[in-house]
């Protein structure tokens, strides 16, 4: 059944909803303006506003408020707008949401659902557009999951919700408006990287909204005649090194796309611990594809340039392999 | 066992081109024995080896390029054991450059990477060159490593355009030396009638072969005045000048297609004039021919230039460090010239000196002006 990455969220959502009460979602404007980018929309009319609940601007007091629901036994999701908003939360993911059990001996555990939008493309400039998820994927006691497919954005959010600790789910704010099949089975784990596209020559391991570009730019480079892999980590932590390895032990070769900065990236971490575990798989150094070093553009030509594109893509591609 | 090293052939060598090896492994060698033949910017230079040993191994290829300070050869002392041959025999001192996945597979297919080209990012080697070497090579015999392997993961010896890198050197020295020598120049003009009418009367009797030229006796001259100022004679390093006993001059040749070189003409202050004008047409000869040795590219402790053939009355000269003087011949000329109240016409020079205010001062640069003035009064007691 073909629907779009925003429905298929919503229907994760309401179908948590139907099936567990302990299950309610908050944040500003998820109730009756149906979400910054209408992903709820229509919820509070079917669950009523006890269980969609519209909050105050201040990430720091309903993210907090959703850290003492968890530990109060409920299974609360927490929609923050943009990550660059949910640095305002940081002290109650980083240092409570996270924390807790380790503080607590094990006697609490936060089982909190984060979603927040990500990502640049749409024209939103740079209060709104960057690519923070490396913050979350530093810290231990957090898992980082980042759907980029219309499957994923359907089924992540149940194995999510039964994880015991806290989960900060990543939704790319270009891909709201995908649209896909989404599989009849769409029940996934929220562990392992996925291979979307197989190929012999060089590994493009990705995630999230640079997912789509990735895939354009191995269309790109095979019709040149170069066999490209194409890998979508969807975990970011913990990183699932079994499928990086594998792949590279097939290809010999990595490009890794990332939205965030290159500077102390996602990327970065990838190339090193391919670097350490892979050292002697690799043909070529491993080759970064990131967002340049600026503040988002708002103009659109310059957004374009700021971001990975698919022809930056090939590129690198072309330049590891000498062709 | 001992390495020896890509000397430094001058303050303005940093790389040189290996273009033959003299010895081989097993090779007894002596101090002072030439062992290998490096292009520089400056001349194909035969590079002497400076202890004596036997020669283990040569660790460079003839037509590398290779940076000043790499190995050229490992050496053992004479009588020690030859220790095992490394495994894999070594060829290069500079590994090429290949991926982490070729070097494995590499060692799997048994394939000497230094046989193969890449065609990786920056000439990379990578599994595919390997795997292909490996197909190309017989089955089941593994490929001796070659006596000389083709060099072509090295960047070819490539026929460099000798005079755009002679002027690059140059242009690396000079700029050097006016950057960090604090240069002071004195002239003074030396009478030469009795340094003439002797040259001309020792030659009347010879055979144009055997003829002394009047560089031969400016040379010798500026050795002996040197023996009283050590300060001008030797290599200013690392912040500290080091005095050399010896004068070796280095005598600025001009090459015909451009450019110049300054070799050294060793113990010049020792030597009678017949050896040292014998030693210059040599040095001339194979100076032009670009053929000279190493230790005459590095040992000269002050320069000596002569540009009164041009026609020039006065040098002021650029010191080529590390040395840290040069003095400078001008032309021979009839000069009007004022002694004891009379007038009269003599042949003088003007002899400048160009000298390193961090060693030397002016005081002492004059006085040995004046001493060598003293020499040249009188040539038969050089």
């Amino acid at each position: 059944m073909k629907m779009s990455y925003r429905e298929a969220l919503r229907e994760a959502l309401r179908e948590a909803l139907r099936n567990d009460p302990r299950v309610f979602l908050m944040g500003e404007d998820v109730g009756k303006y149906g979400g910054a980018y209408a992903v709820s929309k229509g919820l509070m009319e079917e669950f009523g506003p006890e269980r969609i609940r519209d909050t105050p601007l201040s990430e720091l007091g309903f993210t907090g408020a959703g850290v003492g629901a968890a530990c109060g036994g409920m299974r609360p999701i927490v929609e923050i707008m943009t990550v660059n908003f949910s640095l305002l939360a940081l002290d109650q993911i980083v240092n409570t949401a996270a924390l807790l059990r380790h503080m607590s001996g094990g006697q609490f555990s936060v089982p909190l659902v984060i979603r927040m939008a990500t990502g640049a493309g749409r024209q939103l400039a740079a209060q709104h557009s960057h690519s923070l998820e490396n913050w979350y994927a530093h810290v231990p006691g957090i898992r980082v999951l980042t759907p980029a497919t219309i499957g994923d954005a359907r089924g992540m959010l149940a194995p999510a919700l039964a994880d015991p600790d806290p989960v900060v789910i990543f939704e790319h704010a270009q891909l709201y408006n995908l649209e896909d099949e989404c599989p009849t089975d769409w029940r996934c784990d929220i562990a392992r990287a996925a291979i979307r596209r197989p190929g012999s020559q060089v590994s493009l391991i990705t995630y999230g909204g640079s997912l789509p570009k990735t895939l354009l730019a191995a269309d790109e480079l095979a019709r040149e005649g170069i066999d490209a892999e194409v890998i979508d980590l969807r975990v970011l932590r913990p990183l699932d090194m079994a499928t990086l390895a594998a792949t590279v032990q097939k290809t010999h070769r990595a490009v890794i796309v990332d939205e965030g900065w290159k500077t102390g990236s996602l990327a970065g971490e990838i190339v090193a611990r391919l670097t350490e575990e892979c050292f002697y798989d690799l043909d070529t150094p491993p080759r970064r594809v990131c967002s340049e070093e600026v503040p988002m553009p708002y103009a659109k030509h310059l957004e374009d340039a700021a971001l990975p594109q698919p022809a930056k893509i090939v590129a690198a591609v072309r330049e590891l392999l000498n062709v | 066992m001992f390495e020896f090293k890509l000397p430094s052939l001058g303050a303005d060598m940093d790389e040189g081109t290996l273009l033959d090896w003299k010895v081989k492994p097993g090779d007894t060698v002596r101090k002072g024995q030439i062992v290998a033949i490096v292009d520089t910017s400056k001349a194909a230079v035969d590079v002497e080896i400076w202890f004596d040993g036997v020669v283990e191994e040569l660790k460079v290829s003839t037509g590398e390029r290779i940076p000043v300070g790499t190995v050229l050869a490992t050496l053992r002392e004479l009588g020690a054991e030859s220790p095992p041959l490394p495994v894999p025999p070594r060829t290069s001192a500079s590994p090429p450059r290949i991926s982490p996945a070729a070097r494995k597979r590499a060692l799997e297919l048994e394939v000497d990477p230094l046989g193969v080209t890449g065609t990786g990012p920056g000439g990379a080697i990578t599994l595919a060159d390997i795997e292909q070497a490996a197909a190309q090579a017989p089955a089941a015999e593994m490929p001796p490593p070659p006596p000389s392997p083709p060099a072509a993961h090295a960047p070819a010896p490539v026929k460099t355009d000798r005079q755009v890198e002679m002027r690059k050197a140059i242009a690396a020295a000079m700029s050097l030396s006016k950057r960090e020598i604090p240069h002071y120049y004195l002239a003074e003009t030396i009478p030469m009638a009795r340094a003439q009418a002797w040259l001309t009367a020792t030659n009347a009797g010879r055979p144009i072969t055997e003829r002394l030229l009047m560089a031969v006796l400016q040379l010798k001259a500026v050795a002996m005045a040197l023996r009283q100022f050590p300060e001008l004679n030797g290599h200013y390093r690392d912040g500290s000048f080091q005095p050399t006993p010896a004068a070796h001059l280095g005598v600025a040749i001009s090459l015909r297609q451009g450019g110049l070189v300054a070799p050294a003409l060793h113990d010049v202050g020792d030597k009678p004039l017949e050896t040292l004008m014998g030693e210059l047409a040599d040095l001339v000869k194979r100076t032009r021919a670009g053929s000279l040795k190493s230790s005459e590219l590095t040992d000269a402790t002050i320069t000596v230039t002569n540009l009164g053939e041009q026609g020039v009355e006065v040098v002021h000269g650029v010191i080529y460090p590390p040395q840290v003087a040069l003095v400078g011949f001008g032309r021979i000329s009839e000069r009007a010239w004022v002694e004891n109240g009379a007038l009269s016409l003599i042949p003088a020079v003007i002899v400048s000196l160009a000298a390193d205010h961090r060693v030397s001062d002016g005081h002492r640069g004059a006085l040995f002006l004046t001493e060598l003035r003293g020499w040249l009064q009188q040539p038969e007691n050089l």
